[in-house]
């Protein structure tokens, strides 16, 4: 008997919480802030949702519903993904260590 | 075109990369490293994906230009932001990932033969239910977060909005959206998808509404992780791998920072998620107006700077007055005096100072203060009973000894930072009014506290002259 696809798909997803949980609480308190803004930027990767959505079908039909769904879905996916990991990018800058050299 | 199994390796290795993003953040050293990770991992997804659907016809131009268009508005905002707003911030971005998985999933229900999930009128069920589900919690994301966006900037109050039946509305429009979602799954009548989205974007707002400003970490914390859980039912139904490890991982990382947040504030989830907590026109807060009759010692920037000219050691406990008055540059160049004059400074950052997980931390790191004079609750708690000065600035219901000896206190069993324990208390404060939870603070009134009534930005700047 064959196993749904979608069982290995759940194992996928059961096992991720698990690594989530374990790489999470790894997390420096300190670095909180910059944990959500690329939590933030990475679960954008539904753009690539987005983008099967809006280029399905001939050139003629972009202007249909689904794919004019699939548009708006990527310029806010777009705004996310970009604003999210520079916005994690430019606090991550910011964070250094005492300057060994004491004057 | 690429095979179907290729794709598949590549949306595994843009997971693997976002894992070791999230790895990175164990330390400052390696988190920087972790983003490129991120980036690398992103940019792989995309790229796979035009490539995989392989139509580079006027739709590919349209992408790219909304790409760019996108791409633009992330950067500008990403750049312009000060670090002040990071939690509106963040809550907006949560309301863009809700609101893509929704448009995603109705694109999908729409016009499901491009996604394999069978005809319109004739979806899989399993399909179904997974975007549904997808497209429901991203509704919930959608307006949850732009109710939370709206307290944090402001524009809405942050007092809780609370009315009788609250909680049954919300639990009968729960149960509604999943006896909706049933009924999909056997007549597949579109009218019942769009009103599941109308429920849950209601709900969204019905949810939020009630909690108070000061429960607010906790919020963004857990829209942070319904929005994984949105990202990752539409990864079941566009059997993408890349997105069903995302999600997941989002997921639990929103859950774990709820729980963390919840912890530091001694509250179960359930009653931060109930509300109602925070308002500042509690009944406590008339009970406090009794108590301003006592005496309270107050000082100037003078007695201050004398103070703590003198001390060995000094502890700052900042909080989110210090956002507030953007305090945190003028505090920066205080403890540089301070430190020419012998003294030792460090931090001592609550986990829920601040309207976000780590707020406190980006502020000081903002302001050039190196991470490693900054401490956690646990790491500092006992330093303060061999301090000198602590100074309290912008921070007021986590130093509330209360909390650890008034049963009846609503803050009772909150871990405190042992502010008292120093020789002596600055409590750099507007006014004796209560912070958010609405009760008076006992140690504005102890012996060795000395009340700095200013703003946090202008005591701090006066101190620094005086040093």
């Amino acid at each position: 008997m064959e196993i749904d696809p979608f069982i290995f798909r759940l194992s996928i997803f059961i096992l991720s919480i698990f690594i989530g949980y374990y790489v999470v609480w790894s997390v420096t308190p300190s670095l909180h802030t910059p944990l959500m803004s690329v939590t933030n930027a990475i679960s954008s990767v539904i753009i690539v949702g987005a983008i099967i959505a809006a280029l399905a079908g001939e050139a003629g039909n972009i202007f249909d519903t689904p794919n004019i769904f699939g548009f708006l879905a990527i310029v806010l996916a777009a705004i996310n993904i970009f604003g999210g990991f520079l916005v994690t990018q430019r606090m991550l800058a910011m964070y250094k260590k005492k300057k060994k050299d004491k004057k | 075109m690429i095979s179907a199994n290729l794709l598949a390796v590549f949306y595994l290795i843009s997971g693997v990369l976002f894992i070791l993003a999230l790895r990175g953040l164990s330390s400052p050293e390696t988190s920087r490293q972790g983003n490129l990770f991120g980036i690398i991992g992103m940019a792989i997804a995309i790229s796979v994906t035009i490539v995989s659907v392989g139509n580079f016809s006027t739709g590919f131009l349209y992408l790219l230009i909304l790409l760019l268009v996108g791409g633009s508005i992330g950067s500008f905002i990403a750049f312009k932001i000060p670090m002040t707003a990071m939690p509106e911030l963040v809550a907006g971005f949560h309301s863009l990932v809700g609101l893509a998985a929704v448009f995603v999933a109705i694109s999908a229900f729409l016009n499901p033969e491009v996604f394999n999930l069978g005809s319109p009128g004739n979806i899989k069920i399993a399909s179904l239910i997974e975007m549904s589900l997808g497209a429901s919690i991203g509704a919930i994301t959608f307006t949850g977060s732009i109710i939370a966006f709206l307290k944090l900037r402001g524009i809405m109050s942050g007092n809780p909005i609370t009315f009788t039946g609250q909680h049954y509305l919300n639990l009968l429009l729960g149960l509604s959206v999943a006896v909706l979602i049933f009924y999909l799954c056997k007549i597949q009548l579109a009218s019942l998808f769009w009103l599941i989205i109308a429920i849950s974007f209601l709900l969204g707002i019905l949810l939020i509404i009630p909690i108070g400003g000061a429960d607010m970490p906790v919020v963004i914390s857990m829209l942070n992780s319904y929005s994984g859980w949105a990202a990752a039912g539409i990864g079941f139904t566009l059997e993408n791998t890349a997105l069903i490890i995302t999600g997941a991982l989002v997921g639990s990382s929103g859950a774990i920072l709820s729980y963390i947040m919840c912890k530091g504030m001694n509250r179960s989830f359930f009653s931060v998620i109930l509300g109602g907590f925070g308002g500042t026109d509690q009944s406590s807060t008339s009970k406090g107006k009794g108590k301003e009759q006592k005496p309270v010692k107050s000082g100037n920037a003078d007695d201050a700077a004398f103070l703590m000219k003198n001390a060995s050691s000094v502890i700052i406990v900042p909080g989110y007055g210090m956002a507030v008055a953007q305090a945190q540059h003028a505090l920066r160049e205080m403890v540089d005096a301070l430190k020419k004059n012998g003294v030792k400074v460090s931090y001592a950052i609550h986990p829920v100072a601040g309207r976000m997980p780590g707020h406190m931390n980006v502020l000081l790191a903002e302001a050039n203060v190196p991470y490693d004079e900054v401490f956690e609750l646990e790491e500092i708690n006992n330093d303060f009973a061999n301090c000198d000065v602590a100074y309290v600035i912008g921070a007021n219901d986590v130093t509330n000894p209360i909390a650890k000896t008034d049963p009846q206190s609503p803050i009772y069993g909150m871990p405190i930072l042992d502010v008292e324990k120093s020789k002596s208390v600055l409590f750099v404060k507007r006014s004796l009014s209560p912070g958010y939870a609405g009760i008076d603070n006992d140690l504005f009134y102890r012996d060795n506290t000395l009340m700095l009534f200013s703003d946090a930005k202008k005591m701090t700047e006066d101190i620094s002259k005086n040093l």
